[in-house]
C-alpha cells in the first residue's frame, strides 16, 4: 500500500478556514500517511452546478480531473466537495472526453472521515480533547455519501471527549451555497433551528463533517451571541494532550 | 404587480419569522416523525416496499397509454363515462356543462388536489352551484377562503383555537368549546345536510386500477364514501399520472401511501368504484363520469431526465420533512402543490421562467429523496430545473457575468489566488472600519443574519508553500 494521500482542498477551505486544511494534513500525517497537496487545484464547480450554469462548471470539473488524474487516493475535508466529485462528475462530464477519468477519479476520492475509517481502517487517531461536543449530520456526506456512523466512530474514541446527541441532528443547517445569499431569511431561520437544537443539548462545541455547515452555523451562533462553538471534526482530532513539562521529560 | 418570485421572497421572509407558525407546524412535523417512523417499522422490508412501488409507477407511466384505455375500456363498459381533458379549461367546462345540463344545484366534494390545480370550484360557483368541501381540513380552509396549506392535511396550520374562532364565526355563534370532538360534530351536521342536499358528488384518485377498470380512494373521514355513493352524480377528476397496471399493486402501494401520508398501516376506508350503480344494486350514484386531466403531464412524460416527477403518489412526505417548507409553510410558495415536489413540478405545469424561483428555494439537502415512498429523484431534478432555467436564459445577466468571471478564475490558480487574497483583505479592511453590513459590504445580506466569515491572512495554499520552503 502506498501510504500516501493527495489533498482536495475545497476552495472555501482555503480562502477562509485554512485551518480545517491544516488539521487534516496533521491527522493523516499522525496515522502514518504522507500528504501531498496540488497547488494547480482550485475549485470542484459545485457553485456554479448547484446555481444552474453547468457550461461554466464543466471546464472546472475537467481540470480537477486533469490535476488529480494520477492520485492513488484523493481526501477531502468536506462531504459536500466530496459529493461534487463522486456524485455528480459523472453527470455533468457525461458527454466530455474526461469523463471515463472523472469516473475512476470519483471511486478513489474520500471524505476524511470515511478515509479513515473505511479506507485506513483507524478509528482511535490518538486524539484528546476533554470537551462536550454534539455532532450534526452534514447533508451531502449523510444522504450522497451515506456516511453514518464514521464520524461518531472517530468521536467516541477521543480520549476526555464527552459526546451530546441532539434532536433533529439530520435537519439542514441552512447554509445550502448560493442558497444562503439568495434566501436569506429562509436560510438563517433554518439555522436558527439549528442553533436551538444546538443549545439544548448544552455542549460546548458542535462539529460536522463539512466545515462550510459550521461556517454558516458559527455566524448564526456568533449573531445570537450563543455560548456554544463550531469546531471542524479534523480539528478536534489533530488535538492532543499538551506535550509533558520539560523538567518531566529530561532523564 | 408583483411577480411569483417576489411574492414568493417577501411571504417567506414573514413566514420565517413566525414564530408562533413555526412551532404549531413543528408539533405537527413532530407527530407526524413519530409516527411515519412507527409505521415504517410495521412493513418488514421498507426499502423494498419503496423499490417495488417505484417498480410499479415505472411501469404504468412508461405504457401510460395502454394503460388509461384499458381502464376507459372497461369503465365504459360498465356504463360510466370518460372524458380526456387535455386542459384546466376543458376539464372545468365538461364538469361545468354537466352540472347546468343536469340540473344541480349543490355539489359535494371529496379531497382532491387536481380540482384544486384545474381550479373548478370557482368556476363551479359562478355558475351558480354551491360547492361545498366535505374533508374537514378542506372544510376548514374553504370557510377561511384560503387554498389548502398542504397537499394531505390542509388545515395543518392552524390550532384548535383558531378553528374553534372560525366556527363560532362561519358556522354557528353558540360554540364555546374548543375541544376538536366538539369542533367535528359541528362540522359534520352542517355537512350531513350538504351530502343529502347534493345533486353531484366530486372526487379525486388515488389510483385508476387499469385491469380492474376502477378508480381507488385512501380516505379517513368517511366523506369519500358519502360523496360517491349519495349524490345522483359522481365525477371523478384525476390525473391521467394516476393509473397504475393491476388491482394487486394496491397490496403494496395503499399501506405505503398511508404510512408515507399519515404512519398509518392503512388509511380507514379503502374504496374501488368502477361505474353506476347497476340493476339490483342498493346504492350508488346513476352517473359516473371519470375526467382525465392532462395539463402538462404528457410534456413531463416526453422529458426522460424528468419523467419519473410523474410517478408521485401524493404522500406529501416530502413536504414534511422538508426544512424550507418546515419554516415557509404551504402558502408561501404561491402554487397548488407546494415543497419539494410543488418544487420540481409547478416550473413544469406552469412556466419555468415565472416559477424557477422554487428550484432555487432549496438547500439541496436531499431530505425529500430519502423519504419518497417512489424514490423519485427530488432534489437532483431541482438542480436539473436550475440548469434548465440558466439555457434558457431565464435567470439574471449579473448572475452570468458573475459566473463566467468566475470560471475565468477558477482555470487560473494564480487569478484564483490573488482574487481570494483581494477579498479577504478588502474585507477586512471594510470591516476594520465598522462598515460591515453596510451598502458597501458585498458580504451584507449574510452578515444581516449572520456574524461576519473568518478571513485569515493567509491562505492554505500559501500556508502550505511556506512549510514546504521551510523544511
Amino acid at each position: 500500500m502506498s501510504r500516501k494521500v493527495s489533498l482536495f482542498v475545497p476552495c472555501f477551505v482555503d480562502q477562509l478556514l485554512p485551518e480545517a486544511a491544516v488539521d487534516t494534513v496533521k491527522v493523516l500525517r499522525r496515522i502514518g500517511y504522507s500528504v501531498e497537496y496540488p497547488e494547480e487545484q482550485t475549485c470542484c464547480g459545485q457553485p456554479a452546478f448547484n446555481t444552474g450554469y453547468w457550461d461554466e462548471a464543466r471546464p472546472c470539473a475537467e481540470r480537477f480531473v486533469r490535476v488529480f488524474k494520477h492520485a492513488d487516493l484523493i481526501v477531502c475535508p468536506s462531504g459536500s466537495c466530496t459529493t461534487m466529485v463522486r456524485a455528480f462528475y459523472p453527470e455533468l462530464l457525461a458527454a466530455s472526453s474526461w469523463r471515463a477519468d472523472a469516473i475512476a477519479l470519483a471511486s478513489r476520492t474520500f471524505e476524511l472521515s470515511e478515509f479513515l475509517v473505511k479506507v485506513a481502517a483507524v478509528t482511535q487517531v490518538g486524539a484528546t480533547f476533554p470537551h462536550s461536543v454534539t455532532y450534526h449530520a452534514s447533508c451531502h456526506a449523510l444522504r450522497e455519501l451515506h456516511i453514518h456512523d464514521e464520524p461518531l466512530q472517530l468521536l467516541r474514541q477521543v480520549d476526555g471527549l464527552k459526546l451530546i446527541e441532539m434532536v433533529r441532528s439530520e435537519e439542514c443547517c441552512g447554509f445550502g451555497g448560493t442558497f444562503a445569499a439568495k434566501f436569506p431569511e429562509i436560510s438563517s431561520a433554518m439555522g436558527n433551528s439549528k442553533a436551538e437544537s444546538v443549545a439544548a443539548t448544552g455542549a460546548e462545541f458542535v462539529t460536522a463533517t463539512d466545515p462550510s455547515c459550521l461556517m454558516h452555523l458559527e455566524g448564526i451562533l456568533g449573531k445570537r451571541h450563543a455560548p456554544t462553538r463550531t469546531i471542524y471534526l479534523a480539528s478536534i482530532l489533530a488535538q492532543q494532550s499538551p506535550p509533558p513539562s520539560s523538567a518531566q521529560v529530561k532523564p | 404587480m408583483s411577480t411569483a418570485a417576489q411574492r414568493f421572497l417577501q411571504d417567506a421572509a414573514v413566514k420565517s419569522a413566525d414564530l408562533m407558525h413555526r412551532e404549531i407546524i413543528r408539533r405537527g412535523m413532530d407527530s407526524y416523525d413519530a409516527a411515519h417512523l412507527k409505521g415504517r417499522a410495521r412493513i418488514r422490508d421498507w426499502e423494498a416496499a419503496r423499490q417495488k412501488c417505484q417498480e410499479i409507477k415505472r411501469e404504468a407511466i412508461n405504457h401510460l397509454d395502454r394503460y388509461l384505455l384499458q381502464f376507459e375500456e372497461k369503465v365504459i363498459a360498465r356504463g360510466g363515462h370518460v372524458f380526456w381533458a387535455a386542459d384546466s379549461e376543458e376539464a372545468c367546462a365538461y364538469v361545468k356543462n354537466l352540472a347546468t345540463q343536469l340540473g344541480v344545484r349543490t355539489v359535494v366534494k371529496s379531497k382532491s388536489m387536481v380540482t384544486e390545480e384545474i381550479h373548478l370550484s370557482p368556476v363551479l360557483e359562478k355558475a351558480g352551484i354551491k360547492v361545498w368541501e366535505t374533508d374537514l381540513g378542506e372544510f376548514i380552509v374553504q370557510l377561511r377562503e384560503e387554498p389548502p396549506y398542504h397537499i394531505v392535511t390542509p388545515a395543518m396550520h392552524l390550532n384548535r383555537g383558531q378553528i374553534a374562532k372560525l366556527f363560532r364565526e362561519k358556522l354557528d355563534s353558540g360554540i364555546t368549546s374548543d375541544d376538536p370532538a366538539d369542533l367535528m360534530a359541528v362540522a359534520r351536521r352542517k355537512l350531513r345536510e350538504a351530502f343529502f342536499a347534493a345533486e353531484m358528488g366530486i372526487s379525486g384518485a388515488n389510483f385508476l386500477v387499469a385491469d380492474a377498470g376502477v378508480i381507488a380512494i385512501s380516505t379517513n373521514e368517511g366523506n369519500g364514501r358519502l360523496c360517491t355513493s349519495v349524490p345522483r352524480i359522481h365525477v371523478v377528476v384525476t390525473g391521467i399520472e394516476k393509473v397504475i397496471p393491476r388491482l394487486e399493486d394496491l397490496a403494496v402501494l395503499w399501506p405505503v401511501l398511508a404510512t408515507s401520508g399519515t404512519g398509518q398501516g392503512i388509511t380507514t376506508y379503502g374504496t374501488l368504484i368502477g361505474g353506476p350503480r347497476r340493476p339490483g344494486e342498493a346504492d350508488g350514484p346513476d352517473e359516473f363520469h371519470v375526467v382525465l386531466v392532462d395539463n402538462g403531464r404528457s410534456q413531463l412524460l416526453a422529458d426522460a431526465e424528468q419523467r419519473e416527477v410523474l410517478h408521485c403518489i401524493r404522500c406529501g412526505a416530502c413536504l414534511n420533512i422538508c426544512p424550507v417548507f418546515r419554516h415557509v409553510g404551504g402558502h408561501t410558495y404561491g402554487t397548488t402543490y407546494p415543497g419539494p415536489i410543488g418544487s420540481v413540478l409547478t416550473p413544469h405545469l406552469n412556466g419555468i421562467a415565472e416559477f424557477k424561483h422554487l428550484s432555487y428555494a432549496s438547500s439541496l439537502c436531499g431530505a425529500c429523496t430519502s423519504v419518497c415512498p417512489v424514490k423519485i429523484d427530488l432534489h437532483h431534478h431541482l438542480l436539473q430545473n436550475r440548469r434548465n432555467a440558466t439555457a434558457a436564459g431565464a435567470t439574471k445577466s449579473s448572475e452570468r457575468m458573475m459566473f463566467r468571471a468566475w470560471r475565468s478564475a477558477m482555470l487560473h490558480p494564480w487569478m484564483y489566488a490573488l482574487g481570494g487574497w483581494s477579498v479577504r483583505k478588502a474585507l477586512r479592511i471594510l470591516y476594520r472600519l465598522g462598515l460591515a453590513g453596510s451598502i458597501v459590504d458585498p458580504m451584507r445580506v449574510w452578515n444581516r443574519y449572520r456574524s461576519p466569515v473568518p478571513l485569515p491572512s493567509e491562505s492554505f495554499r500559501a500556508r502550505w508553500r511556506k512549510d514546504r520552503a521551510a523544511n
